[in-house]
């Protein structure tokens, strides 16, 4: 398995793709610090930048490298070695890539100009969501045979949970607003694992806004450790659902 | 003539003499461990009015001194008046009396009674400069007291934090009394810091009011003050001034007021009132407005708030000009659709528009409530999706082809640069 992994880590670093991601990722990382002046500021549009483009890469580039690397997954698979193994060590390959990339783009200038906790769980945030979107991508990518249906699905998958969601959410809490909508909002941002990792940083940035009653409330339930574990252990069951099923549609599927 | 001069001459005589002649009848009672009197309360029973009480530095365990003629009473060498929780310390039933230098401490809380360090009765002209009062209910007490000074004094309760409100008396409090003067003093761990009700004309300048359980300062029916150069920090509530018409309140400084009730400047039925050059820092909410008209809200700072004003819509004529809006979460949010305040020449950190002429004002009008801001107000709950895409993405839609919030809620010319306070700030300082 580590043997594959190596393989296919190589594979990535030889496309020069992940590469450029690193460098763009720094280049606005550390652009962001030098124009903010205030490393919580730069901070904040960090945030906004790595729930937008980090996604988008993640899920875009697993799903047209799981494609890319077909006829080597069926050379694999011709071998004797376990499917869900192969499978595995691509997911962990292309994820491990990535992350790297981001620690490296985004990590290196959080800890040199905004070494904070707050820091610390954008990072978290951007390696978890990176782990989660390469799953999706995945899962999109073993569902059909067809490259560009794959794609599409991926994109789809971005475009739901970066953009649609958020704007269903408020027409909904805009409809029903009504009747006593703590919890049901709670309940829904943990249905999307984006305003996940948006609400664990903010908690740690941004109170004073969030500061109103419901924030008040809010912060009391997600601002403790409890809270914060909670959320972590939600991203961690996000990564767990579309990488376990995806792997077991692979392990049966007729290649 | 030589009648009228010299009728003039003894006049003047008269009133040269006659404040000196008041200095020179009052004599000196020392009051020590080894003098003639050894506690407080003998040397004011014996002493006559105009006397000087001088209490020299030492513990004294007593209560219930009651002053009744016109004397001073002054610390030396910072003695310590212990009330031993047996109820008020000073009572002052005289005018003109003079409390100076000394410290009080620890009174117990008296529901029935409001016990006090120092209470003034329904007397005028009374000084209370620089004492220390520490661990006490309420801290200065005045009731029905007019032409009265209150200055440096240093009032210290106990750390609020799971206390109750109705435990805790208030650092300075004043009920019918006009023309008072409260300067310089530092107030911390009470209900309210100071709290005014039925004060006209009075001067509330320099002090310190932080760490209190509800209000820095709290006043109600108190017209025609001004409050100025006052620090107003990490209070419960901040400051709340309700039911007044007539006041001034310039160069305050109210920060790091947090928390899901709390404010800068909560302002209920004020009117005809100016508000300028004030500094608003890292509150909930900057200035909350509920039903007040006619204020001039002037070269305010408002930073780094979650909501820089709050403008409900039972407010009216309300002028808001030459302010500074920077790094607020929301600058201006309202409940309703009135369009019945007025914005103008405001510097916005958030404006994005331009300036062809170069006139220093900003050619485009700026919107200062955004959609999402009228959107929390309505659903509180949408505060969870602060920050996201979505929602960057729908204000900007609304800032363009605004349907949504009120449209004549805007700064018709926006200034491009921030106004600068600085020159004017030293020029008062050394005015001061």
């Amino acid at each position: 398995m580590g043997k594959i992994i190596k393989y296919v880590f190589y594979d990535i670093v030889r496309s020069k793709i992940v590469l450029a991601y690193t460098v763009f990722l720094l280049l606005l990382s550390l652009g962001l610090f030098h124009l903010g002046g205030n490393p919580d500021k730069a901070i904040l549009s960090l945030l906004n930048l790595v729930l937008l483009t980090v996604p988008l890469i993640s899920i875009v580039f697993a799903t047209t490298h799981f494609y890319n690397s077909y006829e080597f997954i069926e050379l694999l698979v011709a071998q004797p070695i376990n499917r869900s193994k192969i499978f595995m060590s691509e997911y962990l390959g292309v994820a491990g890539s990535l992350s790297g990339a981001f620690l490296l783009g985004v990590g290196v200038p959080v800890l040199l100009f905004g070494a904070s906790a707050t820091g610390g769980y954008l990072l978290l945030t951007g390696v978890l969501i990176t782990f989660i979107f390469v799953a999706m991508a995945f899962l999109a990518s073993v569902i059909t045979r067809d490259k560009a249906k794959g794609i599409g699905v991926a994109l789809l998958l971005w475009f739901y949970f970066a953009l649609i969601y958020d704007g269903l959410v408020l027409l909904i809490l805009f409809t029903f607003s009504d009747y006593p909508l703590e919890n049901p909002t709670l309940v829904l941002t943990a249905l999307n694992p984006v305003d996940l990792g948006r609400i664990i940083v903010l908690l740690n940035l941004d109170a004073s806004a969030l500061m109103g009653y419901t924030g008040a409330l809010y912060k009391s339930i997600l601002g403790s450790f409890w809270g914060i574990s909670l959320a972590l252990g939600l991203m961690l069951l996000w990564i767990l659902v579309p990488m376990v099923s995806s792997r077991q549609i692979f392990a049966r599927r007729d290649l | 003539m030589k009648t009228l001069s010299n009728h003039l001459l003894l006049l003047v005589c008269t009133l040269v003499l006659l404040p000196l002649s008041f200095q020179v009848k009052g004599g000196t009672l020392n009051v020590c461990n080894t003098c003639t009197y050894t506690s407080v309360k003998q040397a004011v029973k014996a002493a006559k009015s105009g006397d000087k009480v001088v209490v020299n530095g030492g513990v004294y365990q007593e209560a219930g001194i009651e002053i009744t003629k016109p004397l001073t009473l002054v610390g030396v060498n910072r003695p310590v008046l212990d009330g031993n929780f047996k109820g008020q310390i000073i009572t002052i039933m005289a005018d003109h009396v003079v409390v100076k230098g000394l410290t009080l401490k620890n009174i117990a809380t008296s529901y029935t009674r409001d016990d006090a360090a120092i209470r003034v009765v329904e007397r005028h002209q009374v000084k209370i400069l620089n004492n220390t009062i520490l661990n006490t209910y309420f801290g200065i007490y005045l009731q029905n007291a007019e032409f009265c000074e209150i200055r440096g004094n240093v009032v210290s309760g106990k750390d609020v934090a799971g206390q109750n409100e109705s435990a805790l008396g208030n650092a300075i409090h004043l009920w019918h009394c006009n023309n008072a003067v409260i300067t310089g003093n530092t107030l911390r761990g009470h209900r309210d810091g100071i709290y005014l009700e039925f004060v006209k004309d009075s001067h509330v300048k320099d002090n310190l009011s932080q760490n209190n359980l509800r209000y820095g300062l709290h006043f109600m029916f108190s017209d025609g003050n001004v409050y100025t150069h006052n620090t107003f920090r990490k209070n419960g509530a901040g400051v709340a001034v309700m039911y007044t018409r007539n006041i001034r309140m310039e160069y305050n400084t109210f920060e790091n007021n947090w928390g899901a009730a709390s404010y800068g400047l909560l302002l209920k039925d004020i009117s005809n009132s100016q508000i300028y050059h004030n500094t608003f820092r890292q509150n909930t909410s900057g200035i909350y407005m509920e039903s007040s008209s006619r204020l001039d809200v002037q070269r305010n700072t408002f930073d780094r708030n979650g909501w820089a004003i709050r403008l409900l819509s039972s407010c009216t004529e309300d002028v808001f000009s030459q302010n500074n809006f920077t790094g607020n979460s929301f600058d201006v949010s309202t409940n309703g659709n009135s369009t019945l305040n007025r914005f103008e020449n405001n510097y916005w950190d958030k404006y994005t528009g331009y300036d062809l002429n170069k006139d220093k004002v900003g050619d485009v009008p700026y919107r200062p409530v955004s959609l999402y801001s009228m959107l929390i107000e309505k659903v509180p709950s949408s505060v969870m999706f602060m920050r996201s895409f979505m929602v960057d993405l729908m204000d900007n839609v609304e800032k363009v082809l605004p349907s949504f919030i009120p449209d004549q809620l805007i700064d018709e010319h926006p200034v491009m640069r921030r106004i600068k306070d600085d020159n004017h700030r030293e020029f008062t300082k050394t005015v001061r």
